[in-house]
């Protein structure tokens, strides 16, 4: 693959792990249990998706077909997205929102930290400004899992199951072939800190899934888009 | 979900360095550093402040609304208390 090639790849992977979370969470807007909760979720998923508008903007002037971050967006179908199958979980019961963020942005984070300081000027960039957004999503919900954990026998018993669910996807973020394995040893340590302040065990090492990277999604990512990109698949190019 | 009523926080933020801190509304949240996340989310959104403080509302002592009369009332005819009640004598140029 030429280096061009490489980097639209790199940009896309980013931008739709960010736009696709983004949107789980914006599900949120009106049902988290409590106002702060509800923006405090809806307030990452806008980081995100700003996040999202960089990365996709970026891929598509490398890619140079003229496709910008909305028509990366709206106009691909399930098969061309490369986000992990992570972020496409269900946003379930809060555990499992607040699982899915804990692993996602203690990942991500380190991931930005490693971009802000890499070879490409405009990635790097783009990596710089999120690594601050990212660093406080990160303790957002490590506190959340520590309040959980520790908490009633049945927010415990939640955030147990939540992580169990999410952790198979775990693997799939340090893939020797399309993850970042040099973060693992800095994310376990980082997931063994604060799941320790919480009382809980880290997971059973497990077998990752794998497949969103190479577009086989789950059943879910389908629906997500179904709802995401109804307004741009109906009237093109509207705006407002 | 389960009615879980936490509780309530006064919201403080210093809108720059130099200024107080000034109270802002309040939130809820089950403890001081949840509160302090939530207050971040809820009132800092649009670069409102550099520094917050959270204060449970429970340990705010308020004066009661019947004294207001007794406690308030009395300073309304002193009229001197405010340095404009003064006329400065020509030629005093700092004071």
């Amino acid at each position: 693959m030429a280096d061009e090639d490489i980097l639209f790849h790199h940009a896309l992977r980013l931008g739709d792990d960010a736009l696709i979370l983004g949107q789980r969470l914006s599900e949120w807007c009106g049902h988290a249990p409590m106002l702060e909760v509800d923006l405090a979720l809806a307030n990452i998923g806008l980081d995100l998706l700003g996040q999202t508008t960089h990365f996709l903007n970026l891929a598509g002037e490398i890619e140079g077909k003229g496709r910008d971050a909305d028509a990366l967006a709206f106009h691909r179908d399930v098969l061309d997205f490369r986000n992990c199958l992570l972020v496409e979980q269900p946003n379930g019961d809060f555990a499992e929102t607040i699982a899915r963020q804990f692993l996602f942005s203690n990942w991500q984070e380190l991931l930005m930290k490693e971009i802000a300081t890499g070879p490409d000027p405009r990635l790097s960039a783009i990596g710089a400004k999120a690594v601050k957004e990212i660093a406080y999503h990160a303790k957002f919900a490590s506190e959340w899992v520590v309040r959980l954990g520790d908490g009633t026998d049945e927010s415990r018993a939640r955030m147990i199951a939540a992580l169990d669910w999410m952790w198979r996807f775990v693997g799939e973020l340090f893939d020797p072939n399309v993850g970042a394995p040099s973060l693992r040893a800095e994310w376990d340590a980082r997931i063994a800190r604060t799941l320790a302040d919480a009382q809980l065990e880290v997971p059973r090492p497990r077998r990752g899934v794998l497949g969103g990277r190479t577009g086989h999604h789950s059943e879910y990512l389908g629906h997500l888009l179904t709802e995401m990109q109804f307004l741009q698949r109906a009237y093109p190019g509207a705006t407002w | 979900m389960t009615d879980v009523r936490w509780p309530l926080w006064e919201v403080f933020v210093r809108a720059k360095n130099g200024l107080a801190h000034k109270h802002v509304g309040s939130v809820h949240a089950a403890d001081g550093r949840m509160a302090i996340e939530a207050a971040r989310d809820v009132y800092t959104r649009r670069m409102e402040g550099v520094s917050l403080w959270v204060v449970p509302s429970s340990a705010i002592v308020a004066s009661d609304p019947k004294e207001t009369t007794d406690l308030f009332e009395p300073a309304a005819d002193k009229v001197y208390r405010h340095p404009t009640f003064y006329t400065i004598p020509e030629g005093v140029k700092n004071i």
